[in-house]
């Protein structure tokens, strides 16, 4: 029987902002965390993680596992990568929680968040 | 306060101009990441989670209105109006772009100022006792050695690249506030038995991943071989500190493993070769520039005041707000008729160590007008106005409640060191501000909190213990266990002279479990305590750690049987 392969997605940071970006199925980079390109196979995932060596654009890219919503758009498993997509927990008033209204939470999330 | 000479003004203008060539080369490809990443660290300039943040030096913690107003200014122009002081009394701004930094580095040196060595396995920013200067208990004013060792460590060829970061704290005082015995190297100021001022020089402390109390390396080293003695210790950790293990590559693993006894016989033999060197020890600067040093930490020119004032002695009676303010904000001041007064950055609720830009200007407004043009940043994340009449603090009491500047907490349960954590930080494990604000809120009635007396909780998000949580009364450790946030607790840390590592309690308690946690100790705290005038670490000294124990883990009721 095949191993489960958790999906994935790709996060960075932009090199001029600093600010959390995702690649998308064309391999740009988005700010919307629900237009990354998900990987459900380990293939998949190592095709993503070679399209985002993008040293021009981006810092620091890597594989993070994400999981489906009902719509099966990726929401973020682990509460860093919470944060880093929505911004500090204690200043709702920045980062990109600021500028546009919460998703739904498919699951009770971890860590009281 | 110092104020930069030509050498100095040019040299970090150049290092401005360039790091803005860095970052247009990174821009344009010239450099990539990993060749760009060394040299805008060495500027201050981190990647965290949302954004890069710049790290600013405040050199001893000192600072003037004109420089904190055009930190004010960085923070509104080039970030999002504030700015978060930090336990190394530095500053940091956590929302600038990339292509817009070298503009803030041109801003800070207009002011005298810079991020240089804020960052990297270099001498890092000197720290120092905040109340330098007004301390009643001082000996002598520690900042124009730290400002010699500050001169002396910027851009040191030789230890540019050390095996690990090294920090240096200097305090003139007996008390301790500058955590000296956690620190790579310590300065305690004190006096020979011919009455002449020098220092113990400690080696080796720590905290991080690996707690270590520092060691007392000499006894007492007169002034004028500071540096000389001080660039032997540095040589022998260059020489001798571990490169291939960056947990184990601190001076107090070299101290620990390879022996006190061995580590100062080995700096003694180097300080003593520096010191038989002809023509004098290379790095013993010219009695003329130590005295042009000295001159800019003159005394400010003091009035002669009777230490009661009659403006005080009333507003202190008449105001209840005013009274609770200074019976925790203020403290001894050399000079009668005058105070120091510390601005707690922790008003309940919000993030500890952060400041609008607005009540920089604030600060800066008053320290203009009444405190001497002198400002501090402690390593407890508070503002100071070291230098301010007693008959002039009802008006800034009532000009800082104005703008949320006057909660009156400083040493009580809600005066929270707290890390940025992983609201900000891209090493945290969990987060340290909200915990910090629901401790602060939950203890928010000030005459609790008064009832609970002096009490030092300190919060790090990771074990790099940014937050100082093993030298709190109660430290804090967040960490994450299998994707949630998990919090250890430590009992009976001291950041003071008697520094003393805490212990671990046992089994970490989840976010929303902390604050409980904390009552309880707090509740078992003054159930057991001798009086008002034994202090929670005072009764943890005299109990040990059972009782509190017993309060944080309180055996669950037996199960009936069925």
């Amino acid at each position: 029987m095949a191993k489960y392969f958790k999906p994935q997605i790709v996060s960075a940071n932009d090199l001029f902002e600093g600010d959390v970006v995702y690649l998308d199925a064309q391999h740009g980079w988005t700010r919307e965390l629900r237009e990354a390109a998900v990987a459900h196979t380990e293939e998949a995932a190592q095709a993503l993680d070679a399209a985002a060596n993008q040293p021009g654009r981006v810092i620091g890219p890597y594989l993070l596992d994400v999981t489906l919503d009902d719509d099966g758009l990726p929401f973020p498993s682990h509460f860093r990568e919470k944060f880093r997509d929505r911004g500090p927990s204690n200043r709702p008033d920045l980062g990109r929680q600021a500028e546009r209204p919460p998703r739904r939470t498919p699951f009770s999330s971890a860590g009281g968040i | 306060m110092y104020r930069y000479d030509q050498f100095d003004s040019g040299f970090v203008r150049d290092r401005v101009a360039r790091f803005r060539d860095q970052v247009e080369r990174r821009v344009s490809g010239a450099l990539n990441e990993d060749e760009f990443k060394p040299l805008r660290l060495q500027n201050g300039l981190y990647l965290q989670l949302h954004a890069y943040m710049l790290r600013v030096a405040i050199p001893y913690g000192t600072l003037n209105g004109a420089q904190m107003r055009q930190l004010a200014m960085i923070a509104e122009r080039w970030d999002k109006g504030y700015g978060h002081f930090t336990t190394r009394q530095n500053i940091q701004f956590n929302w600038p772009r990339l292509p817009d930094v070298p503009d803030m580095l041109d801003a800070l040196a207009d002011v005298g100022m810079h991020a240089i060595q804020t960052s990297g396995n270099c001498i890092r920013n000197v720290t120092a006792d905040h109340f330098a200067g007004a301390a009643a208990d001082e000996i002598e004013d520690p900042r124009p050695s730290a400002e010699l060792l500050r001169q002396w460590s910027t851009d040191h060829p030789e230890f540019a690249f050390l095996p690990r970061k090294f920090k240096i704290a200097v305090t003139g005082s007996p008390n301790d506030r500058a955590v000296t015995k956690a620190h790579d190297i310590g300065l305690r100021m004190l006096r020979n038995e011919a009455g002449e001022p020098g220092y113990e020089v400690i080696v080796g402390g720590g905290l991080g991943r690996t707690p270590m109390v520092g060691k007392v390396v000499r006894d007492f080293l007169p002034k004028a071989d500071l540096l000389p003695y001080i660039e032997a210790i540095l040589r022998v950790y260059n020489l001798r500190g571990r490169r291939d293990n960056k947990y184990k590559a601190r001076i107090k693993i070299l101290v620990h493993e390879a022996g006190l006894e061995d580590i100062r016989a080995e700096v003694e033999a180097e300080f003593a070769r520096q010191m038989a060197a002809e023509g004098g020890p290379r790095v013993r600067p010219d009695p003329a520039e130590v005295a042009r040093i000295e001159a800019y930490f003159a005394p400010p020119r003091f009035e002669e005041l009777s230490e009661s004032d009659l403006t005080f002695e009333n507003a202190y009676r008449g105001d209840p707000g005013f009274r609770a303010w200074c019976d925790t904000n203020l403290a001894e001041h050399r000079q009668p008729g005058y105070a120091i007064a510390t601005i707690s950055l922790k008003p309940i609720g919000e993030a500890p160590g952060d400041a609008s830009a607005e009540q920089m200007r604030v600060i800066a407004g008053i320290a203009e007008r009444l405190g001497h043009d002198e400002i501090r940043i402690s390593h407890e994340q508070n503002v100071v106005l070291p230098h301010l009449r007693k008959r002039d603090l009802p008006a800034v009491y009532d000009e800082l409640r104005a703008h949320g500047l006057h909660t009156a907490n400083v040493g009580l349960i809600s005066d929270i060191i707290a890390c940025p954590g992983m609201d900000y930080c891209a090493l945290a494990t969990a987060r340290s501000i909200p915990i910090a604000q629901d401790i602060a809120q939950h203890f928010s009635d000030p005459h609790y909190a008064r009832t609970i007396g002096e009490m030092k909780i300190k919060i790090s998000g990771c074990i790099n213990a940014c937050g100082h949580h093993h030298v709190g009364h109660i430290g804090i450790l967040g960490l994450d266990r299998a994707g949630v946030e998990n919090y250890q607790i430590t009992l009976g840390g001291d950041h003071t002279e008697t520094l003393a590592i805490g212990d671990r309690a046992g089994p970490g308690f989840g976010a929303d479990e902390v604050v409980p946690a904390i009552e309880r100790l707090v509740s078992a705290y003054l159930d057991q305590r001798a009086g008002p005038e034994e202090t929670f670490l005072m009764a943890y000294r005299r109990l040990g750690p059972a009782p509190f124990k017993g309060a944080l883990y309180p055996e669950k009721e037996p199960a009936l049987a069925s």
